[in-house]
């Protein structure tokens, strides 16, 4: 078999003669990926992201080195990492620290996205990718947590895997089956390490590769939702695109440099975050005894706790309320009579199973779940459920702004009370927050599409630095 | 009287009272976290008094280096059974006796500092106001109850160092015939009097504790001790505290220059970006 034709010289020309894919994926990938030059502020977070992950991968390879998942020694072997091992603390400190920036540099990637149409057509499967990290995050979150064994740890997880048990039928067994006991112990302890560690780590980097791989097929969207691609100059490239390397690469080392300045803020100086990035509780070792008088997750999980707490009783009346209405619309906007038909018959059983009165009702405790569930599956919807003709908020009318913040102070506020000790008020509060987060989702083929639309430029806005 | 506490709403300490509210009102604990003769003074209490029945199962002994004093001084002074430098500050007692002495297993203390800070006060309070909130009460099984801690199980280990002081609990609700308010005076001896009068309607319910200490002198000293000792339980909940701060300078000022480093090279190229 003959050598690929080279043109590198040296150790790299050796190389590339063997191995053409090492150069020509670097090529694909950075030095002739055309990003548009447009990038701002919001563009950071993926690249943020990524490192992110590399940090908590290499930390978390050294906390494994120390740490044991015994329920007799985990909660010790912790803070044998913080006290006895060299460095320890500052490994450990940088992942708990960096557990909590994943998700704020994910919301603010996630936002991007809402911003800007970068989930709409062909970034389809970009969007998905992205929707499927964002779950293994959660879920890698989730088992992390237990890890440390203190009291949040355990009463969390207690909790979470209770909410498996408010499934129909099936449910109390399949929350013993989770746990692998009849209550968190040991034996859930070994089995969240082995998730925490292993199994969600290979799915979310592949997963990653995934998003990665499906962005420079389309290419990057950018602020005015334009397709570079459009517009090529005579040699074939992009006349508003810029190669990902070098200049997007010093343009992100910069805009991370100033990250790790607030991460290391944080590691060095307020490494708790004021009970937030670690919680006080967790400083007391997993009781099965004692309850803790209030349970809360992580705060980067409260929107969706909040969602999950605010399904009372009560409130089923107005999710009955608000699921006969949207039926209704639905039922006049859809063009087949068998859609219209199947509308009817899904809210039918709808109906019937969360009235409080009916004889058929279900516990609104699952109904809770689905809700929460609902919540953060309806992001895979958004590529489909936006129906505006322009792709970024520029170009839109400037109550879509609005809206799009109103949603994200929305979504704060229900952090916020997640974080509460439930209170009359502020499980009200709760629910109206509940019913407009669903709102802004469910309306979105409606409201996405009104309005007066500005018109596109052709060409990317960018002034010269 | 063990009821009276536990409706808890408070004010207390000599001298500075705080307004009842629904919520812990805590002493503001002076900061002696850099002070390595007050870290030192708390390492000793905390070996003489409270290593009897609570373990720093995850300190070790050398780690005490930290603030200054050296194996010799560890081994002679504060070490009182067969236990090496290089050991953690165990105990002999068995957790399950002392379940039985005291209703509960003594909380082991590493992490007591952070563990019992919330988002309403730190740790280093709480600690600094309950080791300061015992008074008599010949109705618990000790003989003390706490103004923090209601019916606490731990005795008042350090009363000595206090001196006597006498408690009084004022005490506003709704009895049969209206608004009372019941006035006990809980001496140094544990001898109690008790005095009851109807209030107006519009008088606050709740209840009040103060302190008037009988040996003020002593009692300053306490007050003193307890600060320190609260030093070293903060110390002693994260060691490696003082050094993190530390080094999170320099490594903030690196990153600073970084950035600038960045920015200029991030400008180098872009200027070709038209």
């Amino acid at each position: 078999m003959a050598l690929h034709n080279t043109e590198y010289k040296g150790l790299l020309g050796w190389i590339d003669a063997r191995m053409p894919t090492l150069m020509s994926e670097y090529k694909k990938h950075m030095s002739e990926y055309y990003a548009p030059k447009n990038f701002n502020f919001w563009y950071f977070f993926g690249s943020f992201a990524l490192v992110v992950l590399v940090i908590q991968i290499v930390t978390g390879i050294f906390l494994v080195m120390h740490y044991k998942p015994d329920a007799r020694f985990a909660f010790e072997s912790v803070e044998y990492i913080m006290r006895d091992v060299p460095g320890g603390w500052f490994i450990r400190y940088m992942h708990s620290t960096g557990a909590s920036f994943f998700f704020i540099v994910v919301y603010l990637h996630m936002f991007r996205g809402l911003l800007y149409g970068s989930y709409r057509k062909p970034r389809e499967l970009v969007w998905i990718f992205g929707c499927l990290i964002f779950l293994c995050l959660m879920g890698e979150a989730f088992f992390g947590y237990l890890l440390p064994w203190g009291q949040m740890s355990y009463w969390g997880a207690q909790v979470i895997v209770n909410l498996f048990s408010a499934i129909p039928l099936i449910g109390p067994d399949l929350a013993v089956w989770i746990r692998g006991d009849y209550v968190v112990s040991d034996a859930t302890l070994n089995r969240f390490f082995s998730f925490h560690v292993i199994a969600i780590p290979l799915v979310l980097l592949g997963l990653v590769v995934a998003h990665i791989l499906a962005l420079h097929d389309v290419g990057s969207n950018n602020p005015d939702g334009i397709e570079i691609k459009d517009r090529k100059g005579p040699d074939g490239k992009p006349l508003d695109g810029i190669p990902f390397h070098p200049y997007y690469t010093v343009h992100d080392i910069f805009g991370l440099s100033i990250f790790l300045i607030a991460f290391f803020a944080i590691v060095f100086f307020a490494p708790e975050m004021g009970g937030y990035f670690l919680e006080w509780n967790n400083f007391i070792p997993a009781d099965p005894l004692v309850t803790p008088p209030h349970i809360a997750p992580v705060w980067y999980f409260t929107p969706f706790y909040s969602i999950l707490r605010a399904t009372t009783s009560d409130f089923m009346w107005a999710l009955v309320a608000g699921i006969v209405g949207y039926a209704a619309l639905l039922y006049f906007a859809l063009p087949s009579r068998l859609a219209r038909y199947a509308t009817l018959a899904v809210t039918l059983v709808l109906v019937v199973l969360m009235l409080p009165k009916s004889p058929l009702a279900l516990d609104p405790k699952f109904w809770g779940v689905v809700l929460m569930g609902v919540s953060v599956l309806i992001f895979f919807a958004l590529p489909w459920i936006d129906q505006s003709p322009v792709k970024s908020m520029r170009y839109r009318p400037a109550w879509h702004l609005w809206l799009l913040m109103a949603f994200a102070v929305v979504f704060l506020v229900l952090g916020y009370l997640g974080t509460q000790p439930p209170e009359p008020t502020l499980t009200l509060i709760a629910q109206a927050g509940t019913l407009l987060y669903f709102a802004f989702f469910f309306l979105m083929p409606w409201w996405s599409r009104v309005g007066e639309f500005k018109p596109v430029p052709e060409r990317v806005t960018f002034a010269a630095h | 009287m063990k009821r009276l506490i536990a409706a808890f709403a408070l004010a207390f300490a000599a001298g500075s009272a705080f307004a009842a509210g629904a919520a812990l009102h805590l002493d503001r604990w002076p900061d002696r976290s850099k002070d390595v003769a007050a870290l030192q003074n708390g390492a000793r209490l905390f070996a003489n008094y409270c290593l009897g029945c609570h373990s720093a199962n995850l300190m070790r002994w050398n780690r005490l280096n930290d603030i200054e004093l050296d194996d010799r001084q560890i081994k002679d002074f504060l070490i009182f059974g067969p236990q090496k430098v290089g050991d953690t500050m165990t105990i002999a007692m068995n957790p399950k006796d002392a379940k039985v002495w005291f209703g509960k297993t003594p909380p082991d203390l590493s992490v007591i500092a952070r563990a019992r800070t919330s988002f309403d006060y730190t740790g280093a309070d709480y600690l600094y106001t309950l080791l300061r909130g015992y008074y008599r009460d010949p109705a618990s099984p000790t003989g003390w109850n706490n103004v923090v801690y209601p019916n606490i199980g731990m005795p008042h280990v350090l009363w000595e160092r206090q001196g006597p002081r006498e408690v009084t609990i004022v005490r506003t609700a709704h009895a049969a015939k209206g608004l009372v308010r019941t006035t006990t005076t809980v001496d140094a001896d544990g001898r109690t009097t008790e005095t009851s009068a109807p209030v107006a309607e519009t008088a606050e319910t709740g209840t009040t504790v103060s302190f008037k200490p009988l040996a003020p002198q002593l009692a300053r000293q306490y007050d003193s001790d307890v600060a320190d000792l609260v030093a070293y339980l903060v110390f002693m909940t994260e060691p490696v505290r003082a050094d993190r701060a530390r080094i999170g300078v320099w490594v903030l000022l690196f990153l600073a220059l970084f950035t600038v480093a960045a920015w200029r090279l991030n400008a180098v190229y872009w200027k070709d970006v038209k």
